[in-house]
Protein backbone atom coordinates (compact mmCIF):
# COMPACT_ATOMS: atom_id res chain seq x y z
CA UNK A 1 0.00 0.00 0.00
CA UNK A 2 1.28 3.47 -0.96
CA UNK A 3 0.00 6.01 1.55
CA UNK A 4 0.13 9.48 0.04
CA UNK A 5 -0.24 12.77 1.90
CA UNK A 6 -1.18 15.84 -0.16
CA UNK A 7 -0.59 19.27 1.39
CA UNK A 8 -3.60 21.48 0.62
CA UNK A 9 -2.96 24.95 -0.80
CA UNK A 10 -5.58 27.56 0.04
CA UNK A 11 -6.08 31.29 0.46
CA UNK A 12 -7.94 31.08 3.77
CA UNK A 13 -11.37 30.59 2.21
CA UNK A 14 -10.95 28.41 -0.89
CA UNK A 15 -8.95 25.28 -1.62
CA UNK A 16 -6.67 26.06 -4.58
CA UNK A 17 -7.22 23.91 -7.69
CA UNK A 18 -3.53 22.96 -7.43
CA UNK A 19 -4.58 20.67 -4.55
CA UNK A 20 -7.01 18.80 -6.83
CA UNK A 21 -4.21 18.41 -9.39
CA UNK A 22 -1.90 16.92 -6.75
CA UNK A 23 -4.64 14.44 -5.86
CA UNK A 24 -4.95 13.47 -9.54
CA UNK A 25 -1.19 12.89 -9.72
CA UNK A 26 -1.30 10.83 -6.51
CA UNK A 27 -4.16 8.73 -7.90
CA UNK A 28 -1.89 7.60 -10.78
CA UNK A 29 0.18 5.62 -8.26
CA UNK A 30 -0.86 1.99 -8.00
CA UNK A 31 -2.46 0.64 -4.82
CA UNK A 32 -2.67 4.02 -3.10
CA UNK A 33 -4.59 5.73 -0.33
CA UNK A 34 -4.65 9.54 -0.44
CA UNK A 35 -5.02 11.83 2.58
CA UNK A 36 -5.09 15.63 2.39
CA UNK A 37 -3.87 17.86 5.21
CA UNK A 38 -5.18 21.41 5.71
CA UNK A 39 -3.19 23.83 7.85
CA UNK A 40 -5.07 27.04 8.67
CA UNK A 41 -6.31 29.28 11.45
CA UNK A 42 -9.77 27.74 11.57
CA UNK A 43 -10.11 25.09 8.92
CA UNK A 44 -13.69 23.83 9.31
CA UNK A 45 -14.87 25.20 5.96
CA UNK A 46 -11.60 24.50 4.15
CA UNK A 47 -11.50 20.91 5.41
CA UNK A 48 -15.07 20.29 4.29
CA UNK A 49 -14.15 21.61 0.84
CA UNK A 50 -11.04 19.39 0.72
CA UNK A 51 -13.19 16.41 1.76
CA UNK A 52 -15.15 16.82 -1.49
CA UNK A 53 -12.14 16.13 -3.72
CA UNK A 54 -12.63 12.82 -5.55
CA UNK A 55 -10.17 10.11 -4.56
CA UNK A 56 -9.45 11.47 -1.08
CA UNK A 57 -9.58 8.93 1.75
CA UNK A 58 -9.37 11.32 4.68
CA UNK A 59 -8.77 14.99 5.43
CA UNK A 60 -6.52 15.95 8.33
CA UNK A 61 -7.31 19.36 9.80
CA UNK A 62 -4.62 21.09 11.85
CA UNK A 63 -5.79 24.45 13.17
CA UNK A 64 -3.93 27.21 14.96
CA UNK A 65 -3.43 30.97 14.84
CA UNK A 66 0.15 30.25 13.82
CA UNK A 67 -1.07 28.49 10.65
CA UNK A 68 -2.98 31.50 9.35
CA UNK A 69 -0.49 32.53 6.64
CA UNK A 70 0.93 29.23 5.36
CA UNK A 71 4.55 30.04 6.28
CA UNK A 72 6.97 27.26 5.28
CA UNK A 73 9.06 27.46 8.44
CA UNK A 74 5.91 26.98 10.54
CA UNK A 75 4.18 24.28 8.49
CA UNK A 76 7.19 22.10 7.63
CA UNK A 77 7.82 20.80 11.19
CA UNK A 78 4.10 19.98 11.53
CA UNK A 79 4.21 17.93 8.31
CA UNK A 80 7.24 16.09 9.65
CA UNK A 81 5.25 15.40 12.81
CA UNK A 82 2.52 13.51 10.89
CA UNK A 83 4.78 12.04 8.18
CA UNK A 84 5.65 8.64 9.58
CA UNK A 85 2.71 6.71 8.07
CA UNK A 86 3.21 8.03 4.56
CA UNK A 87 5.30 6.68 1.70
CA UNK A 88 4.77 9.84 -0.40
CA UNK A 89 4.19 13.50 0.50
CA UNK A 90 3.08 15.75 -2.37
CA UNK A 91 2.68 19.50 -2.69
CA UNK A 92 1.97 21.62 -5.79
CA UNK A 93 4.71 23.24 -7.89
CA UNK A 94 3.29 26.66 -7.08
CA UNK A 95 5.19 29.26 -5.09
CA UNK A 96 3.45 27.83 -1.99
CA UNK A 97 4.67 24.28 -2.61
CA UNK A 98 8.10 25.28 -3.88
CA UNK A 99 8.69 27.30 -0.72
CA UNK A 100 7.47 24.56 1.59
CA UNK A 101 8.31 21.09 0.28
CA UNK A 102 12.14 21.28 0.19
CA UNK A 103 12.01 22.40 3.82
CA UNK A 104 9.96 19.28 4.61
CA UNK A 105 12.38 17.06 2.67
CA UNK A 106 15.43 18.39 4.53
CA UNK A 107 13.74 17.87 7.90
CA UNK A 108 13.22 14.24 6.83
CA UNK A 109 16.86 14.00 5.64
CA UNK A 110 15.96 13.28 2.04
CA UNK A 111 15.96 15.00 -1.34
CA UNK A 112 12.87 16.45 -2.94
CA UNK A 113 11.70 15.51 -6.42
CA UNK A 114 10.80 18.77 -8.15
CA UNK A 115 7.99 19.14 -10.69
CA UNK A 116 6.72 15.60 -11.27
CA UNK A 117 5.10 15.68 -14.74
CA UNK A 118 4.37 11.98 -15.16
CA UNK A 119 4.01 9.00 -12.85
CA UNK A 120 5.58 5.80 -14.24
CA UNK A 121 5.46 3.63 -11.10
CA UNK A 122 5.19 4.38 -7.38
CA UNK A 123 8.94 5.12 -7.35
CA UNK A 124 9.63 6.27 -10.91
CA UNK A 125 8.70 9.60 -12.43
CA UNK A 126 9.40 12.06 -15.22
CA UNK A 127 10.41 15.64 -14.50
CA UNK A 128 11.59 18.59 -16.63
CA UNK A 129 15.02 20.20 -16.43
CA UNK A 130 16.72 22.97 -18.44
CA UNK A 131 13.47 24.94 -18.67
CA UNK A 132 11.66 21.93 -20.09
CA UNK A 133 14.28 21.21 -22.76
CA UNK A 134 15.46 17.95 -21.18
CA UNK A 135 13.03 15.51 -19.55
CA UNK A 136 14.49 13.17 -16.94
CA UNK A 137 13.20 9.75 -16.02
CA UNK A 138 14.17 9.13 -12.42
CA UNK A 139 13.90 6.21 -10.05
CA UNK A 140 13.86 6.51 -6.28
CA UNK A 141 15.11 3.76 -3.95
CA UNK A 142 12.18 1.87 -2.39
CA UNK A 143 13.57 2.58 1.09
CA UNK A 144 13.22 6.35 0.62
CA UNK A 145 10.21 8.45 1.58
CA UNK A 146 9.20 10.43 -1.51
CA UNK A 147 8.78 14.17 -1.03
CA UNK A 148 7.76 15.89 -4.25
CA UNK A 149 6.24 18.90 -5.91
CA UNK A 150 3.72 18.24 -8.67
CA UNK A 151 3.84 20.17 -11.93
CA UNK A 152 0.23 21.32 -11.95
CA UNK A 153 0.06 21.95 -15.73
CA UNK A 154 0.65 18.22 -16.32
CA UNK A 155 -2.46 16.99 -14.48
CA UNK A 156 -6.17 17.71 -14.71
CA UNK A 157 -7.95 18.72 -11.50
CA UNK A 158 -9.82 15.97 -9.63
CA UNK A 159 -13.52 16.80 -9.36
CA UNK A 160 -15.37 17.62 -6.15
CA UNK A 161 -18.06 14.95 -5.60
CA UNK A 162 -16.60 13.18 -2.58
CA UNK A 163 -17.46 13.15 1.10
CA UNK A 164 -14.31 12.03 2.93
CA UNK A 165 -13.93 11.88 6.70
CA UNK A 166 -12.27 14.77 8.50
CA UNK A 167 -9.85 14.14 11.38
CA UNK A 168 -8.96 17.05 13.64
CA UNK A 169 -5.39 16.71 14.82
CA UNK A 170 -3.68 18.79 17.47
CA UNK A 171 -0.10 18.74 18.67
CA UNK A 172 2.16 20.61 21.03
CA UNK A 173 5.35 20.79 18.99
CA UNK A 174 7.48 23.86 19.44
CA UNK A 175 7.30 26.13 16.37
CA UNK A 176 9.70 28.96 15.51
CA UNK A 177 8.80 32.65 15.89
CA UNK A 178 11.52 34.02 13.60
CA UNK A 179 9.21 34.64 10.62
CA UNK A 180 6.39 37.17 10.56
CA UNK A 181 3.84 37.66 7.80
CA UNK A 182 3.25 41.35 7.06
CA UNK A 183 1.01 41.68 4.00
CA UNK A 184 -0.03 40.54 0.55
CA UNK A 185 -0.37 43.00 -2.27
CA UNK A 186 -2.57 41.49 -4.90
CA UNK A 187 -4.14 42.94 -8.04
CA UNK A 188 -7.83 42.45 -7.33
CA UNK A 189 -9.46 40.73 -10.26
CA UNK A 190 -12.73 38.91 -10.85
CA UNK A 191 -11.22 37.04 -13.79
CA UNK A 192 -10.54 33.30 -13.57
CA UNK A 193 -7.32 32.29 -11.84
CA UNK A 194 -4.53 31.88 -14.41
CA UNK A 195 -3.45 28.45 -13.22
CA UNK A 196 -6.91 26.90 -13.42
CA UNK A 197 -8.59 28.97 -16.19
CA UNK A 198 -9.86 27.06 -19.25
CA UNK A 199 -9.04 30.05 -21.43
CA UNK A 200 -6.23 32.59 -21.07
CA UNK A 201 -5.50 35.78 -23.03
CA UNK A 202 -1.95 37.13 -22.65
CA UNK A 203 -0.34 40.31 -23.88
CA UNK A 204 3.28 41.12 -24.56
CA UNK A 205 5.60 44.06 -24.92
CA UNK A 206 3.86 45.10 -28.15
CA UNK A 207 0.98 46.42 -26.05
CA UNK A 208 3.44 49.21 -25.27
CA UNK A 209 1.73 50.61 -22.15
CA UNK A 210 -0.24 49.82 -19.03
CA UNK A 211 -3.19 51.70 -20.51
CA UNK A 212 -3.19 49.69 -23.74
CA UNK A 213 -3.43 46.47 -21.73
CA UNK A 214 -7.08 47.38 -21.26
CA UNK A 215 -7.86 45.71 -24.60
CA UNK A 216 -6.36 42.45 -23.30
CA UNK A 217 -8.57 42.60 -20.21
CA UNK A 218 -11.64 43.40 -22.31
CA UNK A 219 -10.98 40.52 -24.69
CA UNK A 220 -10.40 38.21 -21.72
CA UNK A 221 -13.75 39.27 -20.25
CA UNK A 222 -15.54 38.66 -23.56
CA UNK A 223 -14.12 35.12 -23.55
CA UNK A 224 -14.53 34.50 -19.81
CA UNK A 225 -10.76 34.01 -19.78
CA UNK A 226 -7.92 34.68 -17.37
CA UNK A 227 -5.49 37.48 -18.27
CA UNK A 228 -1.73 36.91 -18.46
CA UNK A 229 1.38 38.58 -19.79
CA UNK A 230 4.90 37.89 -21.01
CA UNK A 231 7.92 38.60 -18.84
CA UNK A 232 8.76 41.55 -21.09
CA UNK A 233 5.39 43.16 -20.34
CA UNK A 234 5.85 42.62 -16.59
CA UNK A 235 9.43 43.93 -16.63
CA UNK A 236 8.24 47.00 -18.54
CA UNK A 237 5.75 47.67 -15.73
CA UNK A 238 2.59 47.32 -17.84
CA UNK A 239 1.11 44.64 -15.52
CA UNK A 240 1.79 43.18 -12.04
CA UNK A 241 4.14 40.22 -11.58
CA UNK A 242 1.41 37.72 -10.77
CA UNK A 243 0.24 37.89 -14.38
CA UNK A 244 3.53 36.55 -15.76
CA UNK A 245 3.24 33.36 -17.79
CA UNK A 246 6.44 31.45 -18.46
CA UNK A 247 9.26 29.53 -16.89
CA UNK A 248 9.84 32.12 -14.18
CA UNK A 249 6.15 32.95 -13.86
CA UNK A 250 3.20 30.63 -14.08
CA UNK A 251 3.22 27.39 -16.04
CA UNK A 252 -0.28 26.88 -17.36
CA UNK A 253 -2.30 24.48 -19.47
CA UNK A 254 -5.59 26.10 -20.53
CA UNK A 255 -7.73 24.63 -23.35
CA UNK A 256 -7.29 27.89 -25.27
CA UNK A 257 -4.34 30.29 -25.07
CA UNK A 258 -4.23 33.56 -26.99
CA UNK A 259 -0.75 35.10 -27.24
CA UNK A 260 -1.12 38.69 -28.36
CA UNK A 261 1.91 40.77 -29.26
CA UNK A 262 4.15 38.13 -27.68
CA UNK A 263 7.21 37.16 -29.73
CA UNK A 264 7.60 33.78 -28.04
CA UNK A 265 10.88 33.71 -26.10
CA UNK A 266 11.79 30.18 -24.98
CA UNK A 267 11.06 31.05 -21.38
CA UNK A 268 7.50 32.05 -22.33
CA UNK A 269 6.94 28.95 -24.47
CA UNK A 270 7.99 26.77 -21.52
CA UNK A 271 5.00 28.14 -19.64
CA UNK A 272 2.39 27.31 -22.30
CA UNK A 273 3.51 24.17 -24.10
CA UNK A 274 0.79 22.06 -22.47
CA UNK A 275 -1.99 24.39 -23.63
CA UNK A 276 -4.68 22.75 -25.79
CA UNK A 277 -4.87 25.28 -28.62
CA UNK A 278 -2.45 28.20 -28.95
CA UNK A 279 -3.51 31.22 -31.01
CA UNK A 280 -0.82 33.77 -31.86
CA UNK A 281 -1.49 37.30 -33.06
CA UNK A 282 1.62 39.28 -33.95
CA UNK A 283 2.67 41.82 -36.54
CA UNK A 284 6.02 40.07 -37.11
CA UNK A 285 5.44 37.02 -39.30
CA UNK A 286 8.84 35.62 -38.28
CA UNK A 287 8.06 35.70 -34.52
CA UNK A 288 8.99 32.34 -32.92
CA UNK A 289 5.52 32.12 -31.36
CA UNK A 290 4.19 31.08 -34.79
CA UNK A 291 6.38 27.94 -34.68
CA UNK A 292 4.28 26.53 -31.82
CA UNK A 293 0.92 28.19 -32.49
CA UNK A 294 -1.98 26.07 -33.75
CA UNK A 295 -3.55 29.12 -35.34
CA UNK A 296 -1.56 32.19 -36.36
CA UNK A 297 -2.70 35.61 -37.55
CA UNK A 298 -0.23 38.25 -38.71
CA UNK A 299 -1.30 41.85 -38.28
CA UNK A 300 -1.71 44.90 -36.07
CA UNK A 301 -3.10 43.82 -32.71
CA UNK A 302 -4.65 47.26 -32.16
CA UNK A 303 -6.89 46.61 -35.19
CA UNK A 304 -7.37 42.87 -34.72
CA UNK A 305 -8.29 42.76 -31.03
CA UNK A 306 -11.23 45.21 -31.20
CA UNK A 307 -12.51 43.38 -34.28
CA UNK A 308 -12.17 40.03 -32.51
CA UNK A 309 -13.91 41.34 -29.41
CA UNK A 310 -16.76 42.80 -31.49
CA UNK A 311 -17.22 39.48 -33.27
CA UNK A 312 -17.24 37.55 -29.97
CA UNK A 313 -19.67 39.98 -28.36
CA UNK A 314 -21.80 39.53 -31.50
CA UNK B 1 32.28 41.12 11.21
CA UNK B 2 29.03 41.03 9.25
CA UNK B 3 29.43 38.45 6.52
CA UNK B 4 27.26 37.43 3.60
CA UNK B 5 27.73 34.10 1.83
CA UNK B 6 26.54 33.86 -1.77
CA UNK B 7 26.33 30.60 -3.72
CA UNK B 8 27.57 30.61 -7.33
CA UNK B 9 26.83 27.63 -9.55
CA UNK B 10 28.53 26.99 -12.88
CA UNK B 11 25.84 26.15 -15.44
CA UNK B 12 25.38 26.09 -19.20
CA UNK B 13 24.98 29.71 -20.28
CA UNK B 14 21.32 30.72 -20.50
CA UNK B 15 21.70 31.76 -24.16
CA UNK B 16 22.82 28.30 -25.24
CA UNK B 17 20.20 26.10 -26.85
CA UNK B 18 20.51 22.93 -24.77
CA UNK B 19 20.77 19.67 -26.73
CA UNK B 20 19.97 16.25 -25.28
CA UNK B 21 22.55 13.57 -26.15
CA UNK B 22 21.07 10.99 -28.55
CA UNK B 23 21.97 8.12 -26.20
CA UNK B 24 19.82 9.59 -23.40
CA UNK B 25 22.79 10.01 -21.06
CA UNK B 26 22.25 13.70 -20.40
CA UNK B 27 22.71 17.01 -22.20
CA UNK B 28 25.65 17.99 -24.40
CA UNK B 29 28.25 19.96 -22.42
CA UNK B 30 31.34 19.56 -24.62
CA UNK B 31 32.44 22.89 -26.03
CA UNK B 32 29.39 24.62 -24.57
CA UNK B 33 29.70 28.09 -23.01
CA UNK B 34 29.42 28.01 -19.21
CA UNK B 35 28.44 30.90 -16.93
CA UNK B 36 27.30 31.79 -13.45
CA UNK B 37 23.69 30.70 -12.90
CA UNK B 38 21.78 33.96 -13.64
CA UNK B 39 19.83 33.87 -10.36
CA UNK B 40 23.12 33.52 -8.46
CA UNK B 41 24.48 36.58 -10.23
CA UNK B 42 21.46 38.53 -8.97
CA UNK B 43 22.14 37.15 -5.45
CA UNK B 44 25.73 38.39 -5.60
CA UNK B 45 24.69 41.80 -6.95
CA UNK B 46 22.31 42.18 -4.01
CA UNK B 47 25.04 41.25 -1.52
CA UNK B 48 27.36 43.82 -3.11
CA UNK B 49 24.71 46.52 -2.82
CA UNK B 50 24.15 45.63 0.84
CA UNK B 51 27.88 45.97 1.48
CA UNK B 52 27.98 49.27 -0.43
CA UNK B 53 25.23 50.56 1.89
CA UNK B 54 27.54 49.78 4.82
CA UNK B 55 25.36 46.91 6.05
CA UNK B 56 27.93 44.14 5.50
CA UNK B 57 31.70 43.90 5.81
CA UNK B 58 32.66 40.85 3.79
CA UNK B 59 31.16 38.85 0.94
CA UNK B 60 32.22 35.26 0.39
CA UNK B 61 31.27 33.44 -2.81
CA UNK B 62 30.97 29.66 -2.55
CA UNK B 63 30.80 27.15 -5.35
CA UNK B 64 30.59 23.37 -5.31
CA UNK B 65 31.69 21.52 -8.40
CA UNK B 66 34.52 20.74 -10.79
CA UNK B 67 37.79 22.65 -10.81
CA UNK B 68 36.53 24.76 -13.73
CA UNK B 69 34.06 26.43 -11.33
CA UNK B 70 37.03 28.60 -10.34
CA UNK B 71 36.27 30.64 -13.49
CA UNK B 72 32.83 31.56 -12.16
CA UNK B 73 34.26 32.31 -8.70
CA UNK B 74 36.86 34.63 -10.33
CA UNK B 75 34.00 36.40 -12.12
CA UNK B 76 32.27 36.76 -8.75
CA UNK B 77 35.45 38.23 -7.26
CA UNK B 78 35.70 40.62 -10.21
CA UNK B 79 32.12 41.75 -9.56
CA UNK B 80 33.26 42.67 -6.05
CA UNK B 81 33.16 39.66 -3.70
CA UNK B 82 36.02 39.66 -1.17
CA UNK B 83 37.01 36.01 -1.26
CA UNK B 84 35.96 32.70 -2.73
CA UNK B 85 35.72 29.08 -1.67
CA UNK B 86 35.45 26.12 -4.04
CA UNK B 87 34.41 22.74 -2.71
CA UNK B 88 35.87 20.64 -5.48
CA UNK B 89 34.22 17.47 -6.70
CA UNK B 90 33.79 15.76 -10.04
CA UNK B 91 30.57 14.17 -8.79
CA UNK B 92 27.17 15.57 -9.69
CA UNK B 93 25.99 16.03 -6.10
CA UNK B 94 22.36 15.86 -4.98
CA UNK B 95 20.73 19.00 -3.50
CA UNK B 96 20.73 17.65 0.08
CA UNK B 97 24.49 17.03 -0.05
CA UNK B 98 25.04 20.49 -1.54
CA UNK B 99 22.98 21.84 1.35
CA UNK B 100 25.14 19.98 3.88
CA UNK B 101 28.26 21.51 2.32
CA UNK B 102 26.77 24.97 2.77
CA UNK B 103 25.83 24.09 6.34
CA UNK B 104 29.41 23.11 7.09
CA UNK B 105 30.92 26.26 5.60
CA UNK B 106 28.33 28.39 7.40
CA UNK B 107 29.24 26.81 10.74
CA UNK B 108 32.86 27.88 10.14
CA UNK B 109 32.17 31.37 8.78
CA UNK B 110 29.13 32.43 10.85
CA UNK B 111 27.54 34.74 8.26
CA UNK B 112 24.43 36.65 9.25
CA UNK B 113 22.96 36.34 5.79
CA UNK B 114 23.12 33.76 3.01
CA UNK B 115 21.79 34.80 -0.39
CA UNK B 116 21.17 32.20 -3.09
CA UNK B 117 19.49 32.10 -6.47
CA UNK B 118 15.98 30.68 -6.24
CA UNK B 119 16.99 27.89 -8.59
CA UNK B 120 19.75 26.81 -10.95
CA UNK B 121 18.75 26.88 -14.60
CA UNK B 122 20.23 23.43 -15.28
CA UNK B 123 18.40 21.09 -12.89
CA UNK B 124 15.62 23.60 -12.06
CA UNK B 125 15.35 22.03 -8.61
CA UNK B 126 14.58 25.12 -6.51
CA UNK B 127 15.51 23.37 -3.25
CA UNK B 128 18.85 24.36 -1.76
CA UNK B 129 17.88 27.56 0.05
CA UNK B 130 14.81 26.05 1.66
CA UNK B 131 16.72 22.90 2.67
CA UNK B 132 19.53 24.96 4.14
CA UNK B 133 17.10 27.03 6.19
CA UNK B 134 15.56 23.79 7.50
CA UNK B 135 18.88 22.22 8.53
CA UNK B 136 20.09 25.42 10.20
CA UNK B 137 16.64 26.10 11.71
CA UNK B 138 16.89 29.59 10.24
CA UNK B 139 14.09 31.63 8.66
CA UNK B 140 13.78 31.65 4.88
CA UNK B 141 12.53 34.22 2.42
CA UNK B 142 12.28 32.68 -1.03
CA UNK B 143 11.70 34.39 -4.42
CA UNK B 144 12.74 37.84 -3.15
CA UNK B 145 12.04 40.90 -5.29
CA UNK B 146 13.03 43.47 -2.61
CA UNK B 147 15.19 43.21 0.50
CA UNK B 148 15.40 45.82 3.28
CA UNK B 149 17.86 45.10 6.09
CA UNK B 150 18.64 46.37 9.52
CA UNK B 151 21.00 44.86 12.09
CA UNK B 152 18.68 42.16 13.36
CA UNK B 153 15.90 41.77 10.80
CA UNK B 154 15.17 41.69 7.09
CA UNK B 155 11.94 42.74 5.46
CA UNK B 156 11.55 40.86 2.20
CA UNK B 157 9.01 41.25 -0.59
CA UNK B 158 8.43 37.88 -2.24
CA UNK B 159 7.05 37.17 -5.71
CA UNK B 160 4.27 34.67 -5.06
CA UNK B 161 1.48 33.39 -7.31
CA UNK B 162 -1.07 35.67 -5.66
CA UNK B 163 1.04 38.83 -5.96
CA UNK B 164 3.70 40.37 -3.73
CA UNK B 165 3.97 39.03 -0.20
CA UNK B 166 5.91 40.90 2.48
CA UNK B 167 7.44 38.99 5.39
CA UNK B 168 9.83 39.96 8.17
CA UNK B 169 12.51 37.52 9.24
CA UNK B 170 15.10 37.55 11.99
CA UNK B 171 18.77 37.33 11.08
CA UNK B 172 20.65 35.13 10.46
CA UNK B 173 18.53 34.02 7.53
CA UNK B 174 18.47 32.47 4.08
CA UNK B 175 17.15 34.55 1.21
CA UNK B 176 16.64 33.20 -2.32
CA UNK B 177 16.27 35.73 -5.10
CA UNK B 178 13.99 36.14 -8.09
CA UNK B 179 14.67 37.87 -11.40
CA UNK B 180 13.29 41.32 -10.66
CA UNK B 181 15.37 41.99 -7.55
CA UNK B 182 18.11 43.88 -9.42
CA UNK B 183 20.18 44.03 -12.57
CA UNK B 184 23.70 42.67 -12.05
CA UNK B 185 26.61 44.97 -12.88
CA UNK B 186 29.04 44.40 -15.71
CA UNK B 187 32.56 43.42 -14.82
CA UNK B 188 35.24 45.92 -15.84
CA UNK B 189 38.72 44.92 -17.00
CA UNK B 190 40.64 46.46 -14.04
CA UNK B 191 38.35 44.50 -11.71
CA UNK B 192 39.23 41.27 -13.50
CA UNK B 193 42.94 42.05 -12.91
CA UNK B 194 42.28 42.86 -9.25
CA UNK B 195 40.24 39.69 -8.80
CA UNK B 196 43.28 37.57 -9.65
CA UNK B 197 44.88 38.66 -6.36
CA UNK B 198 41.86 37.95 -4.18
CA UNK B 199 41.91 34.71 -2.13
CA UNK B 200 40.28 31.60 -3.61
CA UNK B 201 40.46 28.52 -1.36
CA UNK B 202 39.94 25.07 -2.82
CA UNK B 203 38.77 22.30 -0.48
CA UNK B 204 38.21 18.71 -1.62
CA UNK B 205 34.62 17.56 -1.11
CA UNK B 206 36.04 14.30 0.26
CA UNK B 207 37.59 16.20 3.18
CA UNK B 208 34.18 17.38 4.44
CA UNK B 209 32.95 13.97 5.58
CA UNK B 210 29.57 14.20 3.85
CA UNK B 211 28.13 11.05 2.29
CA UNK B 212 26.20 11.86 -0.90
CA UNK B 213 22.58 10.72 -1.00
CA UNK B 214 22.20 8.47 -4.05
CA UNK B 215 18.58 7.38 -3.50
CA UNK B 216 17.44 9.12 -6.70
CA UNK B 217 18.88 7.72 -9.93
CA UNK B 218 18.50 9.27 -13.38
CA UNK B 219 17.55 6.50 -15.82
CA UNK B 220 17.16 8.52 -18.99
CA UNK B 221 17.23 12.03 -20.46
CA UNK B 222 15.08 12.83 -23.48
CA UNK B 223 14.02 15.92 -25.41
CA UNK B 224 10.46 17.13 -24.84
CA UNK B 225 7.69 16.40 -27.31
CA UNK B 226 7.57 19.23 -29.79
CA UNK B 227 4.38 21.05 -30.69
CA UNK B 228 3.64 20.99 -34.38
CA UNK B 229 3.39 24.23 -36.32
CA UNK B 230 -0.27 24.87 -37.06
CA UNK B 231 -2.08 26.91 -39.69
CA UNK B 232 -2.07 30.59 -40.55
CA UNK B 233 -5.31 32.49 -41.09
CA UNK B 234 -5.68 35.79 -42.97
CA UNK B 235 -8.28 37.64 -40.95
CA UNK B 236 -10.50 37.71 -37.88
CA UNK B 237 -13.53 35.92 -39.43
CA UNK B 238 -11.25 33.02 -40.43
CA UNK B 239 -9.84 32.89 -36.88
CA UNK B 240 -13.34 32.85 -35.40
CA UNK B 241 -14.32 30.03 -37.77
CA UNK B 242 -11.32 27.91 -36.70
CA UNK B 243 -12.08 28.45 -33.01
CA UNK B 244 -15.73 27.54 -33.56
CA UNK B 245 -14.71 24.37 -35.43
CA UNK B 246 -12.61 23.35 -32.43
CA UNK B 247 -15.52 24.07 -30.09
CA UNK B 248 -13.48 26.65 -28.18
CA UNK B 249 -15.90 29.57 -28.50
Amino acid sequence: MNKILVIAEHNGTEINGSTNKCVTCASKIENCEIDVVVFSKNGDILASKAAKIDGVNKVIKIDGDINEFSLAAIIAPQIKHISSDYSHIFGPSTTFGKDLMPRVAALLDTNQISDIMEVITSHSFKRPTYAGNAILTIEVAKSEKIIATIRTASFTAAENNNNANIDTVSHDIQLPDHTKYISLQSGKSDRPDLQTAKKVVSGGRALASEENFKIIYELADSLGAGAGASRAAVDAGYVPNEMQVGQTGKIIAPDLYLAIGISGAIQHLTGIKDAGTIVAINKDEDAPIFEVADIGLVGDLFKIIPELKAALDG
Amino acid sequence: MRKIIVGLKRVIDYNVRVRVRPDGSGVETDGVKMSINPFDEIALEEALRIKEQGKADEIIVLSIGASESQQQLRTGLAMGADRAVLIETSENLDPLSITKVFQKIISQENPNLVILGKQAIDNDNNQTGQMLAALLEWPQATFASKISLNDTKAEVIREVDAGLETIEINLPAIITVDLRLNEPRYVKLPDIMKAKKKPLDVIAFGDLDITPNDAIKILNTEPPEQRQKGIMVDNVPALIKELENKGLI
